[in-house]
């Protein structure tokens, strides 16, 4: 049984013009200890998914369908104040900016120890022990005096790691990472990055690593979602979905990273835009831009199909399909 | 400098500095006897370019690229050193007057496609600003067909003009920023971080953009950036920045294929591993100390590998060193193996 | 395989609704407004008020200012539905047999104007100096900084009674009451613009270094033209929100001058200066001369006040 399984995920936003479905039909899981990175563009519902998974979407915004399993428990129906226990103590939350994670008005300290004596009831003196231990886990050095340090007084690297300590606190089973290094100055993250994988190796926590940086995942994660307007387009593990991704948009995303000694006079780029919230294409959401649409693809929505070491939301993979003609783009 | 055809650069900055006085308020620097506080952003930078390339500053934040950029464009004044374009030194002219004509020539592109174009004004309006401060076209027809052919030139319908900004995504509102920049028929084009606010499929549509309205317009771009990725597809030759000085320059690739400054090593290694070769990175320690107080001698020595008693002293110059200009003792003094990636 | 054709058109903007009424109708600020019952009771009622006030000419059933139409006689008469009334003076009278209903309408539109006058040559005060101070900075915007900060610290009334004052102690004794409006209205100008000022120069300081503004210095346009065409659209939202409570501040304070005899004489009273004839009488038993006119104040101070209210909500981004 896997640790977080979520099906058929739908998270809606309802407005005046009419009810606007952000993510539409999400499924997927993640196994105790592994990384799973969900990766998209601005728009692809991938923090929405994360904050509704920890029960941190900002109203309207609802889960209007589908379930999230944690640990074999529903939690996508729970009340706030049993979703307040799992938070924290089983799911920990790393944020992009942690500048705003972090409360400037009470020491490093304070705010670590509320956390363990919330969740692990320790008392005073073991929870500033193991605040020490993990502040020194995470590398902060002269973890005694900084223990009692603001967050002011820390560099955004510094700080990021602390927010890092302040989910592994509790010891959850399961972080989900929003953009945690996005923020951050390219040596810093890579920093950040080796941190957190050794950490959640350490431990044996499973993240759910949410970012738009390929690079991140490339290096960090183990298997990866490729979101695309509400749903997963591609998955697989990171070595495949990488190097050979079936899914055109998967494929047009990777094409369109520069590389260093990759192309020099021009990017593979994919034409048009990610479709805004509510104006979804009819069937496969990326008809529209994708260089092997055909009439199928225009009226029926795919599920995850197996295509090769992946699974690709695209009907080119539809093995059991009679052949057809492609339509040329247009 | 003069290049192998023997002309003269077309953007010359020598001993280019410039400092941002971050002092206390007098009070207290009397009361707490605190002396003047200087944030040297940039430390003395020296780089030319030729008309035509595209050359890129790289590097993290606090590094003085962009004010580099800003000081380059005019928005800053330098504390001190010369900025020559075209031959014509631009420090030296004071009114504005004067310096409008030059100034025309060269335009900008910012980061943030939210906060560069006024919420308030039509894109045609926004578009149609610099036509109109420097009179190159007369007539409400005449502007209105130059619009609808700069809104062509980056892809956007002539429909897009009646609109306001706040009806376009981010990739859009960039292609209007450009589109603006080139209303001005400039030759010479600053573009701060242009896309790194942008998703990487739509960098990808700006970047190719980019490229093609240099090779059609004969453009020179200076090119401010932190992703190494994208430096390496768009430059012809590069300068890597820490702490407010150049620690070294080269043409594209040659940095690329052997980078030889410690922190320019670094750099490189810090990129994530696309190939999937299974490399294992080694994270270089420390981070980008305080501005305001930077480091005695070489502004890297307190996170360099190589550091001895003279960097710790003595701030390194830019030095040839094969096809390269680095700064760094180590190199000049050949405690460093050249590396080939 | 991604199609590499760089001449394939990219997504337009989506299409925007037809006609400039209809996109009004169907904005977000109608809609809210639409959505507060408060809101639409509050826009009535100014509607009414300010309405009435400014056809008082045509409506109002007797002529105030009419001395020959006057009858002692008929002074003191109570509102029609009490004892000793009629419908002829449906408020009844004052002491000098004026109909209250008529001089509370002439008073009303007095009040407005003085309210409106005031707050409008504020906002063109308040406004231009705000910008100033705030675009060239330094020494100017110390400057005015300060003498807003003076300003400020004193209580309105007391630099109004000052200015008023004055002009008192200035001009000939037989043109005070022809200057009256114009030296009540300057009293009550002070603090708002005051106030615009500290705002718009705020806004100008934020809008500044925003990136639209450093791409108008690179294109080479001329800093006033940034300064206007730039600068002043953006920063108009908020001083609006506050022009509309200012509104119903000078009005109030106005009436305060007038009720203290330092604001509009008898010849052309204001509602304040009606409520300071009208408390003489309180307590020989003519209540409605004073509860009249003072009604007419609260309400249309309420209603401007709610109706600011509103508006700096709706405008406000964070609670849409």
């Amino acid at each position: 049984m896997a640790l977080l399984e979520i099906e058929h995920l739908q998270i809606e936003f309802p407005t005046r013009r009419g009810v606007l479905r952000a993510v539409d039909d999400l499924s997927f899981t993640i196994e105790a200890g592994e990384v799973l990175g969900v990766v998209g563009e601005s728009g692809a519902g991938k923090s929405l998914t994360g904050a509704a998974i920890i029960g941190l979407l900002e109203p309207p915004g609802r889960i209007a369908g589908g379930t999230v399993v944690f640990n074999g428990r529903r939690i996508d129906n729970l009340s706030p104040e049993e979703l307040r226990h799992i938070r924290g103590k089983e799911i920990g939350a790393i944020f992009q900016d942690p500048l705003t994670s972090l409360n400037p008005l009470y020491t490093v300290g304070r705010q670590l120890t509320e956390t363990i004596r919330v969740h692990l009831r320790l008392d005073g003196a073991a929870a500033r022990e193991r605040a020490l231990a993990l502040l020194r886990e995470v590398g902060i050095p002269g973890a005694e005096q900084r223990i009692d340090h603001y967050p002011h007084q820390f560099s955004g690297g510094m700080r990021q790691r602390v927010v890092i300590a302040l989910a592994l606190a509790a010891n959850p089973r399961l972080v989900i990472a929003d953009e945690p290094t996005t923020a951050l100055d390219v040596s810093i993250q890579a920093q950040i990055i080796a941190l957190l994988k050794r950490l959640c190796r350490d431990h044996g926590t499973a993240v759910m690593l949410v970012t738009h940086d390929m690079g991140v995942i490339a290096e960090t994660a183990d298997r990866v979602a490729v979101m695309y307007a509400g749903r997963v387009a591609e998955i697989g593990s990171v070595r495949d979905v990488v190097k050979s991704p079936r899914h055109p948009y998967t494929v047009g995303l990777m094409g369109a990273i520069p590389t260093i000694g990759g192309a020099r006079d021009r990017l593979a780029q994919i034409d048009g835009a990610m479709p805004r919230v509510g104006a979804t294409p009819k069937g496969c959401a990326f008809n529209p831009r994708c260089g092997r649409v055909f009439e199928r693809c225009r009226h029926e929505r795919p599920e995850l199909l197996p295509a090769g070491a992946t699974e690709a939301a695209c009907w080119l993979y539809d093995a059991a399909a009679a052949p057809r003609k492609e339509v040329a783009h247009g | 400098m003069a290049d192998a055809g023997g002309r003269a650069p077309f953007l010359a900055v020598s001993d280019l500095a410039r400092y941002f006085d971050v002092s206390p308020p007098l009070l207290n620097r009397l009361i707490e006897r605190r002396g003047r506080l200087d944030l040297k952003a940039v430390d003395g930078v020296d780089f030319q370019i030729r008309r035509g390339e595209t050359f890129s500053l790289v590097g993290e934040s606090g590094c003085g690229k962009s004010t580099v950029a800003r000081l380059v464009v005019g928005l800053y004044r330098p504390t001190r050193g010369q900025i020559e374009f075209d031959g014509a030194d631009l420090a030296r002219m004071k009114s504005r007057l004067e310096q409008k004509p030059l100034r025309r020539r060269m335009q900008m592109i910012f980061q943030d496609p939210y906060a560069s174009l006024n919420p308030r004004w039509r894109v045609r309006d926004i578009i149609a600003e610099p036509i109109r401060t420097h009179g190159l076209r007369t007539g409400a027809a005449a502007i209105r067909a130059r619009v609808e052919e700069l809104l062509g030139q980056v892809k956007l319908a002539p429909a897009d003009g009646e609109k306001y900004p706040h009806e376009f995504s981010g990739g859009q509102r960039q292609r209007i920023s450009i589109a603006r920049a080139l209303a001005a028929e400039p030759e010479f084009l600053v573009c701060d971080e242009p896309t790194s606010a942008l998703d990487v499929s739509v960098q990808a549509q700006i970047l190719n953009l980019m490229k093609e309205l240099q090779r059609k317009l004969g453009l020179t771009y200076l090119f401010i950036s932190h992703n190494l990725a994208v430096v390496y597809f768009i430059s012809d030759r590069v300068g890597v920045m820490y702490l407010g000085r150049l620690v070294e320059t080269a043409d594209a690739a040659t940095l690329f294929a052997a980078p030889r400054h410690p922190y320019t090593r670094m750099l490189l290694d810090t990129i994530p591993d696309l190939a999937m070769t299974g490399r294992q990175r080694q994270p270089v320690g420390g981070e980008v100390p305080n501005p305001i107080d930077p480091p005695d001698g070489c502004a890297f020595h307190p996170r360099c590998p190589f550091a001895n008693e003279r960097c710790r002293r003595e701030r390194p110059e830019l030095r040839a060193d094969a096809a390269a200009l680095v700064a760094c003792h180590a190199v000049e003094e050949g405690r460093i193996a050249p590396e080939m990636s | 395989m991604v199609t590499e054709s760089a001449d394939l058109p990219i997504e337009p903007a989506p299409p925007r609704a037809a006609g400039v009424l209809r996109r009004a109708l169907d904005s977000d600020l109608l809609y809210s407004f639409r959505r507060s019952p408060l809101t639409v009771a509050a826009a009535l009622v100014v509607l009414i008020l300010g309405g009435s006030a400014l056809l008082c000419a045509w409506i109002a059933p007797h002529d105030p200012f009419d001395l020959a139409s006057l009858s002692i006689l008929d002074s003191f008469d109570p509102p029609a539905w009490v004892d000793g009334g009629s419908w002829t003076y449906p408020l009844g009278t004052d002491d000098q047999g004026r109909d209250v209903l008529s001089a509370v309408l002439y008073g009303m539109r007095v009040s407005m104007l003085v309210g409106f006058s005031a707050v409008g040559l504020a906002l063109v005060a308040g406004v231009s100096l705000g910008l100033l101070a705030g675009f060239v900075g330094g020494w100017v915007d110390t400057l005015v900084m300060r003498v807003c900060d003076i300003l400020l610290s004193f209580p309105a009334i007391l630099i109004a009674i000052l200015i008023d004052g004055v002009a008192r102690s200035v001009l000939p004794h037989d043109q005070q009451d022809q200057i009256a409006f114009s030296v009540v209205v300057l009293a009550v100008t002070v603090l708002p613009a005051v106030q615009f000022a500290r705002t718009v120069r705020g806004s100008t300081l934020v809008e500044r270094n925003k990136e639209y503004v450093q791409a108008a210095r690179v294109i080479g346009v001329h800093p006033v033209a940034i300064a206007f065409r730039h600068i002043l659209p953006n920063v108009t939202g908020p001083v609006l929100v506050i022009a509309t409570i200012s509104l119903a501040i000078a009005i109030i304070n106005e009436a305060t001058l007038s009720f203290l005899g330092l604001g509009l004489p008898l010849t052309q009273p204001s509602l304040g200066t009606l409520i300071r004839v009208g408390q003489n009488y309180l307590f020989s038993g003519e209540w409605w001369m004073i509860l009249f006119p003072s009604l007419a104040l609260a309400g249309l101070a309420l209603a401007v006040n709610l109706l600011g209210d509103w508006l700096r909500d709706a405008l406000n981004p964070k609670l849409r």
